[in-house]
């Protein structure tokens, strides 16, 4: 995996919101690269700006600052048509499977809708690539003419992905695709994307609260908190061996499905939320909640620096 | 430890009529909680563990008869005879429930401290000052930071974790004999279902209140329950003490169960294991062993018969299969799933 060719990077990456309180700084300065065939995990709490980075990355915020390079080249420096194929490259699968699916429609429209305008096929060939499709994500051709009301929560995200599978894309972003499911369908759900991957060579950026799920799934892990990213690693390696205390803090918070594990165990418990992103703290971001927060880190901020081939982290203390 | 039954469930059904004909959300379940325990009930959406402890607290309506039939005893009073406004006067006093999302159950045009506070004026003869003063206490014993000035606020300004705050504390505020919860963590960050996992665990012993926790995450039950019912097409299907559920289970379902649940614990595994197919349609519930069209082992009696319950000898631990019938064992032998599947 040594010259593995680099999809997307994102350099510097801010994206701010103005609010009325100030400057919402919810993406604030990533850097992170997404080779061809990977899966990178962005772990995190709500609020801390994945989603945001998500959106980032799909064109749909312009960042303040950064840039975002696609194959080599920055997204927003696209023209005209250049826009569509980006759009058909980089595709998205949500984290409600009962808001993202246009109730008025049959799955096949919802389905070929993208086909459509892509011009990618039409007629009796569209009807088969939908068909094609839906067998991939384990349905059926008498489900193409259903209302999405007509489906569980696993088969719609089945639907969700299927859509994006639609345009043959590059890479897709998965916002917390399973967070709204049940546990045997969470890993019916994780298995069908990681078949997907072997037989499509598809990269994922994998956006979750779930830490254990994410390691099923993912190459490299990467934990954000508050808009910057605090601990990158390849994922076997993160659980084993973690530098940083919000890592650390995350990973202790997981329930074990295992009582005797349970009852031995000490957690690290995080006290309160995650601060607000309006008025960040001047040193380390985690520096309010983290219990081994020294003067330094209340003043100057860390910076990701590698601390073992291939895992980085920002913490004054490692 | 005194075995005293607090409330006790007996072949609880309940069915909901429909166009398309009636669902039978739960069929024939019996459950009972002691004094001080934690009991989880588990299964996948849809089983029925929601709408059976509704129905013991009384938030199904009654009137048009969805319950048909089965006894809830809560001090020797069978909690269905009871009319609606005969139940009010358990409910949020005795009998207290949280819900599963924080963003719906608060009243967004009141202030969380007059929310906390309502059920304790509704329930006993005190003045708003002394109702104040207790929402304090509680508010400080579930250490919310800043009690006072978030008194004030309204749910919209406080967040996730708070809100699931305010609502045990609502739950708490009568000290209930018994609290039910509902998927108390699923709609929060793992850092904060940590929080409240702690919290309710601490409840036990600073109120004296048994817990029956609703969830489909058996990390937290792990965490949690001292006894486990697990709940599949609106039956338990095996009953057992947390540590022979999750060591020695007997049912296919659990091994599903705890087959598909990622584990930190353990080696990362290629695919993870999961049940195939989705729950049966309750309006018209296969005749045999509901499980029977997902289950790798089902046989032919599984598809026409309804399997038996079978006690085993560790202490009141029970699974309803066929495979543990001594007919089957006397011909193919036991089977056993050491903890579930394991990425098969």
């Amino acid at each position: 995996m040594e010259n593995r060719e680099a999809l997307l990077e994102l350099k510097d990456v801010k994206t701010y919101f103005q609010v009325q309180k100030g400057t919402l700084k919810a993406v604030n300065g990533v850097d992170l690269t997404i080779y061809r065939g990977e899966t990178v995990g962005l772990v995190g709490e709500s609020g801390c700006g994945k989603s945001t980075l998500g959106k980032t990355i799909m064109r749909l915020y312009k960042p303040n600052d950064g840039q975002v390079l696609y194959q080599g080249r920055d997204i927003w420096s696209y023209r005209g048509k250049e826009k569509k194929a980006y759009a058909k490259n980089v595709q998205m699968i949500f984290q409600d499977p009962y808001a993202c699916l246009d109730p008025l429609c049959v799955v096949s429209d919802i389905i070929a809708e993208g086909l459509k305008i892509h011009k990618m096929c039409s007629g009796a060939q569209l009807e088969q690539r939908v068909e094609e499709l839906l067998n991939m994500v384990g349905l059926g051709k008498e489900h193409a003419s259903r209302f999405p009301h007509e489906f569980s929560g696993g088969q719609r995200q089945r639907i969700g992905i299927a859509r994006a599978l639609s345009l043959e894309p590059q890479l897709i972003v998965c916002d917390e695709p399973i967070s709204a499911l049940d546990v045997s369908i969470q890993a019916q759900v994780v298995n069908l994307l990681k078949k997907l991957q072997r037989e499509m060579g598809l990269s994922y950026l994998f956006i979750t609260h779930d830490l254990s799920m994410v390691r099923q799934i993912s190459n490299r892990i990467a934990v954000m908190y508050l808009g910057s990213l605090v601990e990158i690693a390849d994922s076997e390696d993160i659980y084993l061996k973690n530098y940083h205390p919000y890592t650390k803090a995350l990973l202790s918070a997981i329930p074990i499905a295992n009582p005797e594990a349970e009852r031995s165990r000490k957690r690290i418990l995080l006290s309160g939320d995650v601060p607000s992103p309006v008025n960040l703290p001047k040193g380390c971001n985690f520096c309010q909640r983290c219990s081994k927060a020294t003067e330094r880190c209340r003043t100057e901020k860390p910076v990701l620096r590698e601390v073992e081939k291939g895992h980085m982290v920002a913490c004054h203390l490692v | 430890m005194e075995d005293k039954k607090i409330l006790e469930v007996k072949d609880l059904v309940v069915s909901f009529d429909t166009f398309q004909g009636a669902v039978q959300a739960v069929r024939g379940v019996s459950w009972y909680l002691k004094e001080k325990e934690t009991v989880a009930i588990v299964g996948e959406s849809g089983c029925g563990k929601t709408v059976s402890i509704q129905t013991v607290i009384g938030l199904n309506p009654r009137k048009n008869g969805s319950v048909k039939g089965g006894q809830a005893l809560f001090e020797g009073k069978n909690l269905l005879d009871l009319t609606e406004k005969e139940m009010r006067d358990y409910q949020g006093n005795e009998l207290s429930i949280i819900f599963q999302d924080p963003f719906t159950f608060l009243n967004p045009t009141m202030t969380v401290g007059q929310q906390i506070m309502e059920p304790y004026l509704q329930h006993n003869k005190v003045s708003k000052q002394e109702a104040r003063e207790k929402a304090l206490e509680i508010l400080k014993m579930i250490s919310l930071p800043n009690p006072e000035e978030n008194m004030k606020r309204y749910p919209h300004q406080l967040s996730g974790g708070m809100r699931q705050r305010i609502m045990i504390a609502m739950a708490l505020i009568c000290n209930p004999k018994i609290l039910f919860a509902d998927e108390p963590t699923t709609a929060l960050d793992v850092t904060i279902q940590a929080q409240i996992m702690e919290l309710m665990n601490s409840l036990k012993d600073k109120i004296n209140t048994s817990i029956v926790l609703i969830t489909h995450d058996m990390g937290v039950v792990a965490n949690m329950a001292e006894r486990i019912y697990v709940m599949y097409a609106g039956e338990i299907v095996e009953h057992g003490d947390v540590d022979t559920i999750f060591n020695h289970p007997r049912h296919p379902y659990t091994w599903g169960l705890l087959g598909s649940v990622p584990r930190l614990d353990k080696k990362i595994q290629e695919d993870l294991y999961s049940i195939p197919g989705t729950p049966p349609d309750l309006i018209s519930p296969p005749a045999g062993c509901a499980f029977a069209a997902r289950c790798k082992y089902a046989c032919k009696i599984c598809k026409t018969q309804k399997p038996p319950r079978i006690d085993f000898e560790e202490k009141e631990h029970y699974a309803n299969c066929w495979l543990n019938h001594p007919e089957y064992i006397r011909r193919n032998g036991v089977v056993r799933r050491e903890g579930g599947y394991d990425g098969e």
